[in-house]
């Protein structure tokens, strides 16, 4: 089932957690609603699911298979949902929690007894659980009450999945499982999944689509290679991650900023404006001796070895701190240790300027 | 669920160690605690029963049989028995709005659930009296309505319900906050309706919280004595609770039968503390294993 969500606007008070947001998710689609914190993914998410309500004079709409469901109560909407604390029903045992949704089913559409049964067997057989359906909440890991969380979610066969911080209370470990777990498990499924996350190598590495948010709006909306590679702006830069900034100017139509002179910016470029560039530290190259391109002199301030990549603080000569990550190997052909100077230069770079409008 | 156990009685070791006060200091400590204890109250209910029983139990058994004993009985269960369950579902309704929702009035509604543990319980009598007597606000709608409140049934049951009316309130107004809506919200997503949440979700969870302020309530109820006199006119076998009788019968010097009738009143006191404990020690048992698995 498609999701479609036309110019929503939530307030509280004066704040705006939704500022006319609209978004449409296909159907079958794994999305990952990306962003800090206070950036109204979580909101946008109940909005969904009918446990919050946009403000009754933005005019929005929120659609299901281009159906208006705004009016329908949250139990009618037929959603899984799955919350970040997973909310289980502390005083039913795990089979007693996946079986609620069918229990609490009206008369006439609830599934006979051996059926409930079999279904949250099947679901128990899905998350792995199939020896601890006796057990209470309390008496289970945080990973295993998360996959009862999508178990019971699930057993009422939702039209759509929406998960809050699935992973966010979870250790690094369990969580990578997890993510992994979750993505097989919509490639089974294909149900139309939307999750909230403020970890952008979660959205990364799950999802098939990431939209990313700040302050009740959505920044950018894009697959993850997309929005890795091509930011729309200077926010979507800062929060995928480690970047340097450097600040110049644009004089005759090119952006100066330090050594660099960059033309093909793609930005109507007007003289006298600011221009700031940004620069992954995987996108900046670094030589023991000058080789003739354009170049930042700096000194190696700390070196880190320990990890996928070797990670260089260097300071420039204009006393700024740059960050430049290579390969080991690269690392050991470059031969430098602490103290030594060093030339960096760019690989890859993208410039954004002034009046440029978020 | 051995190693957290192990490391709180090594925490009570070093506790013990760190605050090592001379063993003198501890001793005068304990003896003076015990000894009020055994002073206030053990002894004053040793004396309760021994009273009660100096004539034997043949006199104890007629002093709870006679008439006017039963029809206090009577009557003092018959208060409790509307005053609880009106104040449960007060206390119900009260707490999951207080809880709940945000509304005007919302601070000045909890403030006032706690009224009648301020105000004296003669003053709450005194209140029903003013009301209800003659030139009263509500007198003349009493007589409309064909009820004598005052020196009759009524007026003991409204003073009752007025003075036990915060016990189940304030047990779940903390609890329902503490516990969140999340549950509900689960509950509602999966497809319940209000009352299937309800029953299914949100009683389950506030159960023993309830039985707990349900069980208070019941003890006051049963053992008021200031408000419901005001306004009882101890009118013998008709408007006589059994705390009222006690008096009575002891203003009367006759006190093998106020202590017999006292005794019940003791035995009531002792279940509802057993019944209480047992309620904590479950909470307990629950929270700290929650603990421990999370």
């Amino acid at each position: 089932m498609s999701i479609e969500v036309r110019g929503i606007t939530r307030s509280f008070g004066a704040f705006k957690a939704l500022d006319n947001v609209s978004l449409r998710i296909n159907d079958g689609e794994l999305v990952a609603l990306l962003g800090p914190s206070g950036s109204g993914k979580t909101t946008l998410l109940r909005v969904i699911a009918g446990l919050d309500q946009p403000d009754p004079d933005c005019g929005g709409q929120i659609l299901f298979n281009d159906e208006n469901v705004q009016n329908l109560p949250a139990r009618k909407r037929q959603v899984g949902f799955v919350f970040q604390h997973y909310a289980l029903f502390r005083h039913m045992t795990v089979f007693d929690n996946i079986a609620f949704g069918l229990r609490v089913k009206p008369r006439n559409q609830r599934p006979p007894e051996a059926q409930i049964r079999a279904k949250v067997k099947e679901l128990l057989a899905l998350i792995q659980l199939e020896n601890l359906e006796n057990r209470y909440p309390a008496q289970l890991s945080g990973g295993q009450r998360q996959r009862v969380a999508l178990a019971r979610a699930l057993a009422i066969e939702p039209k759509v999945l929406l998960l809050d911080e699935p992973f966010g209370a979870l250790d690094a470990r369990v969580r990578q499982d997890l993510r992994r777990w979750l993505r097989r498990l919509h490639d089974e499924l294909h149900i139309t999944s939307v999750f909230v996350t403020h970890d952008q190598e979660e959205a990364m590495e799950v999802a098939d689509r990431i939209v990313i948010m700040n302050a009740g709006r959505i920044e950018q909306d894009g697959p993850p290679d997309e929005v890795f590679h091509h930011p729309a702006n200077e926010f979507v830069v800062n929060f995928l991650g480690n970047v340097n900034l450097f600040r110049g100017r644009v004089e005759s139509g090119v952006a100066v900023i330090g050594p660099w002179t960059l033309s093909q910016t793609g930005l109507a470029l007007t003289d006298g404006q600011e221009a700031r560039l940004f620069v992954r530290p995987h996108e900046l190259d670094v030589r023991a001796t000058p080789d003739g391109r354009p170049a930042l002199t700096a000194v190696i301030q700390r070196i880190q070895t320990a990890g996928p990549l070797a990670k260089l603080e260097v300071l420039t000569v204009d006393g700024q701190n740059v960050f430049v990550e290579m390969p080991h190997e690269r690392f050991r052909e470059l031969n430098v240790r602490q103290g030594d100077t060093v030339f960096v230069s760019l690989k890859d770079a993208r410039v954004f300027v002034e009046d440029y409008v978020i | 669920m051995n190693m957290p156990v192990s490391e709180t009685s090594r925490g009570k070791v070093s506790r013990l160690k760190a605050t090592g006060d001379p063993s003198w200091v501890r001793a005068v400590c304990i003896g003076l605690t015990l000894g009020f204890i055994a002073l206030m109250l053990l002894l004053p209910m040793i004396v309760v029963f021994t009273e009660a029983f100096r004539k034997g139990l043949h006199v104890y058994l007629a002093a709870i049989t006679e008439a006017d004993a039963r029809a206090a009985i009577r009557l003092t269960l018959l208060a409790a028995g509307i005053a609880v369950p009106l104040n449960t579902l007060f206390g119900l309704a009260a707490g999951w709005c207080i809880a709940r929702f945000r509304f005007p009035g919302r601070n000045f509604l909890t403030a006032m659930i706690d009224l009648p543990f301020s105000v004296s319980p003669v003053v709450a009598g005194l209140l029903f009296v003013l009301l209800f007597g003659s030139g009263g606000l509500l007198a003349a709608a009493a007589r409309w309505a064909g009820i004598q409140v005052l020196f009759a049934v009524p007026g003991i049951v409204l003073a009752t319900m007025f003075v036990t009316l915060p016990f189940v309130a304030r047990e779940l107004i903390a609890l329902i906050q503490e516990q969140g809506d999340e549950e509900e919200m689960a509950a509602m997503v999966l497809g319940a309706n209000g009352l299937q949440t309800f029953w299914r979700v949100t009683l389950p969870n506030i159960r023993w919280g309830l039985l707990y302020g349900m069980i208070l309530c019941n003890a006051r109820a049963m053992g008021e004595f200031g408000a419901v006199s005001v306004v009882s006119g101890h009118i013998r076998g008709v408007t006589n609770t059994l705390p009222l009788h006690v008096e009575i019968l002891f203003n009367e010097y006759n006190f093998a039968a106020s202590f017999a009738a006292a005794s019940l009143l003791t035995v009531l006191a002792l279940v509802t503390l057993v019944i209480k404990t047992l309620i904590e020690w479950r909470e307990q048992y629950k929270t700290s294993t929650d603990v421990l698995e999370s």
